[in-house]
């Protein structure tokens, strides 16, 4: 994935990060040395099950996960020519919020219920801007009229709970890109709204890609909102990355068995209707054991001696960036096109 | 079992509805002050009607806060009924009280949506199964053990788990559990209430095919409650989409797939992102501008036309009435033909 890169140099680019947890029951490993870079104005899409590590992932990039019982052990995460996780907390401050914006689940808790929503949105105006009391309200004001929110000036006073869920939501949103931030990150964001609200929020997004065109990096489970808005897409599965590529490819060409099985799994709305559903068999990882085996092997039905004792290197199935294509890569021991073990190499 | 097949088979045959819904209303007071007086209802079930036959999975669709969940709730006399009624087997339960109750009660029975939170976590999965079968004292000793590890082999768990506590189970295993539970009576109807919704993707289809099993095995009868439409358009046999507490198109699921005639239904329908980038570039998205009104205060008219893209006059004034443009095919809208 290093190799050459199209166009511009990547904004943010991780390396080999990994984040345990400490518990009782022992170590959790959520994350495995995960690597990944994004360009200027790109989307890329993170989708994984719960557990499977994608929102630890990005929370570990601002050190947002809690320290203790997390601790990032390895890794590097380079943004704007500076590693984010060897930053003091003043410095970290001024980026989060800053020139990244964090957008999370659930717009019910993501706002402090005792402040206004001007408020909420004025503050990080002030403190990361320096913009004057006046200034960032009238700010606010056209932030809240950007992410579609009607009569924007007179609900600056207003409370979240006088906002339904999908407008919560876009008050969210415009707070994270209240300092034009050069990446969103964007953890399920429309998860906990209904399909019609999801449609209005998605179409917003679109739109603020073409007015602002940050780079944003949008986590779900749900391979039907990847597909429509995503430029790329990380599978990931008990803290790894199993898969990378365009969105077409992965779609249209899945290269690893859980990802191949995972669209196999969905009902669908339009083509025929299966009479029953193929399943995955088995339960997601419990993440205790160290990762010295494919996550996915116990659930795989190619799955050979390999795979239980060595966790599977990233293999690239296309030309990769060289080719001044995007770069299939895929984390798995078996080639499911030709039906045998790949080669080393 | 192979008796109970045949029942089904004959109950499908006659096509007399196992279940009937006559023009059901479920209105929640609310109350304010010191005084508690009502100062308003909530209509979150609001006249809605529909039958399902022996053997079928009747499908009810809506976004959160449609009123999908206390319509389930209200038929199995969860909740009790502001006015209309609930015929099951013919007979009226809607004002059953008592004992009467109580003896129809193991003929329906729910699978709940959230299986961190429908389960004992102080009871073991065999008193959690047991539990109904205890209620209504069906069963004793040796019999009830039987029956148990015969139900946990239906919901394909390992018998042994019986003196297990909830905490020791997956979220899919958890669900088997509650399904388990709700077979416990030999039902002949079960609503099934956003079941899947709390599962990962990859447990889902588990839990679906594990249902349709069921369904065939035992010739239940479901009503399944579900946002989600494409696992909808997998396991029902005619789908009922509802909005502000009523009913806006009931069809077979093939024409509410292929040509929704309700503009609420093809908004959802487009709402619904498709996995695959080529379909998603191309598909055009209906999008539907500003928030379900609340229940509490429906607009005037249609309930839909606050954000239909084709009300006119009409529909703010005049409520559509609930016709059968086709044989089986009911919409309520002023404009559907």
């Amino acid at each position: 994935m290093d190799s050459v890169t199209p166009s511009t140099a990547p904004i943010l680019e991780v390396t080999d990060l990994r984040t345990v947890f400490g518990t009782r029951e022992g170590t959790v490993h959520a994350v495995n040395g995960v690597s990944f870079h994004l360009h200027e104005g790109e989307l890329l899409g993170i989708v994984g099950e719960s557990g499977s590590g994608k929102s630890v992932t990005v929370m570990s990039l601002l050190k947002l996960v809690p320290m203790p019982p997390a601790e990032i052990v390895s890794g590097r995460v380079m943004f704007n020519g500076r590693d984010l996780l060897k930053l003091g907390s003043s410095d970290l401050r001024r980026v989060r919020g800053g020139e990244i914006g964090f957008v999370f689940q659930d717009p019910m808790t993501s706002l402090n219920p005792v402040f206004t929503v001007g408020y909420q949105l004025m503050e990080p105006l002030q403190k990361h801007l320096g913009l004057s009391k006046a200034e960032a309200r009238k700010r606010a004001a056209a932030l809240l009229d950007l992410v579609g929110i009607p009569s924007a000036v007179d609900r600056l006073d207003d409370y979240p709970h006088q906002f339904s869920g999908g407008m919560r939501q876009r008050v969210m949103i415009a707070i994270a890109l209240s300092c034009d931030p050069k990446l969103l990150i964007a953890d399920e964001p429309t998860t906990a709204l209904d399909v019609t609200i999801q449609a209005q929020i998605l179409e917003l997004v679109r739109k603020l890609r073409q007015e602002l065109g940050m780079a944003m990096i949008w986590i779900t489970h749900d391979l039907g909102v990847v597909a429509g808005i995503a430029d790329r897409v990380i599978v990931m599965y008990g803290g790894l990355l199993v898969e990378h590529a365009s969105v077409r490819d992965l779609y249209g060409n899945p290269q690893h068995p859980y990802t191949r099985a995972l669209l196999e799994t969905l009902p669908s709305l339009d083509s025929t209707r299966s009479k029953r559903l193929k399943t995955i068999f088995g339960q997601p990882p419990s993440l205790v054991a160290e990762p010295t085996s494919c996550p996915f092997a116990p659930r795989c039905q190619f799955a050979f001696d390999r795979c239980w004792k060595e966790n599977p290197s990233i293999h690239t199935t296309n030309g990769g960036w060289a080719d001044g294509r995007v770069s299939h890569d895929v984390a798995c021991w078996w080639d499911i096109d030709q039906g045998a073990p790949r080669d080393d190499g | 079992m192979t008796a109970e097949m045949i029942m089904a088979s004959d109950r499908q045959a006659t096509s007399e509805p196992l279940l009937q819904v006559r023009d059901l209303k479920m209105h929640f007071p609310i109350h304010a002050g010191i005084l508690r007086r009502q100062i308003g209802t909530i209509k979150a079930v609001d006249g809605i009607s529909f039958d399902i036959r022996p053997g079928e999975t009747l499908g009810l669709v809506g976004e959160s806060g449609c009123g999908k969940s206390t319509t389930g709730r209200v038929i199995l006399r969860l909740y009790n009924a502001t006015s209309g009624h609930v015929i099951l087997d013919g007979q009226d339960i809607t004002d059953l009280h008592g004992e009467e109750l109580r003896r129809i009660r193991p003929r329906m029975q729910m699978v709940f949506q959230d299986p961190h939170a429908s389960l004992n976590p102080r009871m073991t999965v065999g008193s959690i199964i047991s539990e109904p079968i205890d209620e209504h004292g069906i069963l004793k000793g040796s019999d009830k053990t039987d029956r148990v590890e015969e139900l946990l082999n239906a919901v394909g768990l390992d018998p042994k788990y019986t003196n297990r506590y909830p905490h020791e189970f997956s979220g899919g295993q958890r669900q088997r559990i509650g399904i388990a539970r709700a077979l416990a009576l030999n039902p002949a109807f079960i609503v099934c209430d956003e079941p899947i919704a709390a599962l990962d993707v990859s447990i889902q289809a588990q839990v679906v095919n594990l249902l349709e099993d069921l369904q065939e095995q035992f010739g239940l009868t479901y009503l399944f409650i579900s946002h989600d439409l494409s696992m909808i358009r997998h396991i029902a046999d005619r789908v009922a989409v509802m909005y502000l507490g009523k009913i806006v198109e009931l069809a077979s699921r093939d024409d509410v797939y292929g040509a929704p005639k309700h503009p609420y239904t093809q908004a959802l329908l487009s709402a619904v992102p498709v996995p695959n980038p080529l379909v998603e570039a191309e598909r055009e998205h209906i999008v539907l501008e500003g928030d379900l009104p609340s229940p509490a205060n429906p607009p005037e008219g249609c309930n839909f036309c606050t954000r239909c893209p084709i009300a006119t006059d009409i529909c703010r004034k005049e409520d559509p009435v609930w016709r059968e443009i086709e044989p089986g095919r009911h919409v309520a809208c002023h404009y559907a033909v």
